[in-house]
């Protein structure tokens, strides 16, 4: 069975389990930490080789593939760390980089 | 009651036996004086297979705690022993040790702290960690550190607690004098302390958990020390419990607080440790003179006994409280005003004066107990009121 932490916000001091243990595996997808960011990875599919290596270096979870190609970022789990913009190669033909980080909120419309 | 065998030897060759007949499957140490024997004597043990204890040599007690939390973690039962700087060295992993809840069991060698550097006995190792969330035992002798040691384990894995314990002898007095024991036979032990059975083993793979954890969870890290309150103020009764059954396979007595003499005291002494023997010497020698004299030992510090000790001291018409450590700034030592605060919720005020003394290992001549007990007497006669907190013996 699940852990359900859906109400642990109003939990009592004696439902969370002894010394902040978190009792069960594989949960780390139900956290959301898209918060701390105050960057985001942006990616140009036209210049992206799918060479895969953002999705291996990413830290978390937060390269979203379909089959074997980059499709997303995953911003509820994207802490902005930026290594996958620092392992994305050039790619020779646009002189550049298919993933970028851009100031978080700033480029998103309405946002000052 | 089991088979015991009469041994002479030192306090700290008894520590490091109970702690192999309680089967640790880790130690993690750091030698310093007076502690140094008891890691020495269970380095032996493992290089001569007399126990399955893994042994790791650290670089620190910084390192020791570290790999203590990280094997109770893990899910073994494990043991330490440190003092002084060594304790104070370790001083934030006691309370990760505390906070994640393990059950690590750690005899301190109290011995002072340095400025100036001194490796002699007195208590302010022990209570400048008292705040860490460790349930903390005190020896008077060699048999009660070897005691305190195996009942520690029992009361630190107890589901209602899953808290480190910290078992404390006076370095030196206790830690090298040789002394005579009772020791019980190894199967006993075993069978008193039982097996280990972790709720949350890191190891435990078809039940995987994390532990250390951000206290994001909720935001709850108010509400864990809540639980570690509660823990705590559980182990009171652990302790009575665990002491009594121990009690009845050793056939020697336990309690959080030991008296003598205190049925009708007139004049009483509070204490910790090894003076408790000094204490009860010369108390025993002004009973014979016609004065009502007791002793109160407190084995139990921390969760700290005041229901036990108001009840103690009720009735009693001048008490002193010995303090081996400094509180500096304070109105007195620390079991001075853990005492004192026991005692606030009597209708009837008990005289309280409180003496420091025997700091840095400072001799406890038996004169200056008796002076002790004479200003009591003073107080009770009416012919001195009770003074503020004394320096007992420097010069």
């Amino acid at each position: 069975m699940k852990w359900d932490i859906s109400r642990v916000n109003e939990w009592k001091s004696e439902e969370f389990p002894p010394g902040a243990v978190i009792p069960e595996g594989g949960n780390s997808h139900d956290y959301n930490v898209g918060g701390w960011r105050s960057e985001r990875p942006v990616r140009d599919d036209k210049a992206c080789t799918q060479c895969l290596l953002c999705w291996i270096f990413c830290p978390d979870t937060a390269v979203v593939l379909d089959g074997e190609k980059v499709v997303d970022f995953d911003l509820e789990h994207c802490k902005g760390c930026g290594i996958c913009a620092n392992e994305c190669p050039t790619n020779p033909k646009f002189g550049r980089k298919a993933i970028e980080m851009i100031p978080e909120g700033c480029e998103l419309p309405g946002v000052k | 009651m089991a088979e015991q065998t009469t041994v002479a030897t030192t306090g700290n060759v008894l520590v490091a036996e109970a702690m192999r007949q309680c089967k640790p499957d880790v130690m993690a140490a750091y030698p310093i004086t007076p502690q140094t024997t008891i890691v020495e004597e269970f380095a032996k043990f493992a290089a001569n297979g007399k126990t399955h204890a893994e042994y790791v040599t650290v670089e620190s007690e910084h390192s020791a705690m570290s790999a203590c939390v990280g094997a109770s973690a893990a899910g073994a039962r494990v043991m330490t022993a440190t003092c002084s700087q060594g304790l104070a060295l370790m001083w934030e992993e006691l309370y990760i040790a505390s906070g994640l809840r393990l059950p690590i069991v750690m005899a301190n060698a109290n011995r002072a702290l340095a400025a100036p550097i001194n490796i002699h006995c007195d208590h302010s190792d022990a209570m400048g960690a008292r705040d860490a969330g460790w349930v903390m035992l005190f020896a008077e002798t060699a048999q009660e550190a070897y005691d305190n040691t195996i009942m520690s384990v029992r009361i630190a894995e107890h589901a209602d607690v899953m808290l480190p314990v910290m078992t404390c002898l006076d370095g030196f007095i206790t830690t090298h004098s040789i002394d005579r024991a009772e020791m019980l036979d190894d199967a006993s032990v075993t069978e008193f302390v039982g097996e280990y059975t972790p709720r949350y083993a890191l190891l435990d793979t078809d039940k995987p958990v994390s532990h250390g954890n951000f206290s994001g969870l909720g935001g709850a890290y108010f509400e864990f020390k809540k639980q570690q309150r509660t823990a705590m103020d559980a182990a009171l009764s652990v302790v009575k419990s665990v002491g009594a059954e121990f009690s009845a396979l050793a056939g020697r007595p336990f309690d959080v607080v030991e008296g003598w003499g205190m049925d009708d005291a007139d004049v009483a002494i509070v204490v910790i440790g090894s003076t408790a023997g000094n204490a009860r010497h010369v108390a025993r020698d002004l009973r014979a003179k016609g004065v009502k004299a007791g002793v109160l030992k407190i084995r139990c510090f921390r969760p700290f006994p005041s229901a036990e000790i108001r009840e103690a001291l009720k009735g009693v018409k001048a008490v002193a409280v010995l303090d081996r450590s400094e509180s500096f700034g304070a109105e007195g030592g620390p079991v001075f005003l853990e005492v004192k605060s026991a005692l606030y919720d009597l209708d009837a005020r008990v005289p309280l004066v409180n003496y420091i003394y025997g700091l840095g290992g400072a001799d406890v001549r038996l004169e200056l107990i008796e002076s002790v007990y004479a200003d009591l007497s003073d107080i009770v006669s009416g012919t001195a009121a009770p003074s503020a907190m004394q320096y007992l013996g420097t010069r």
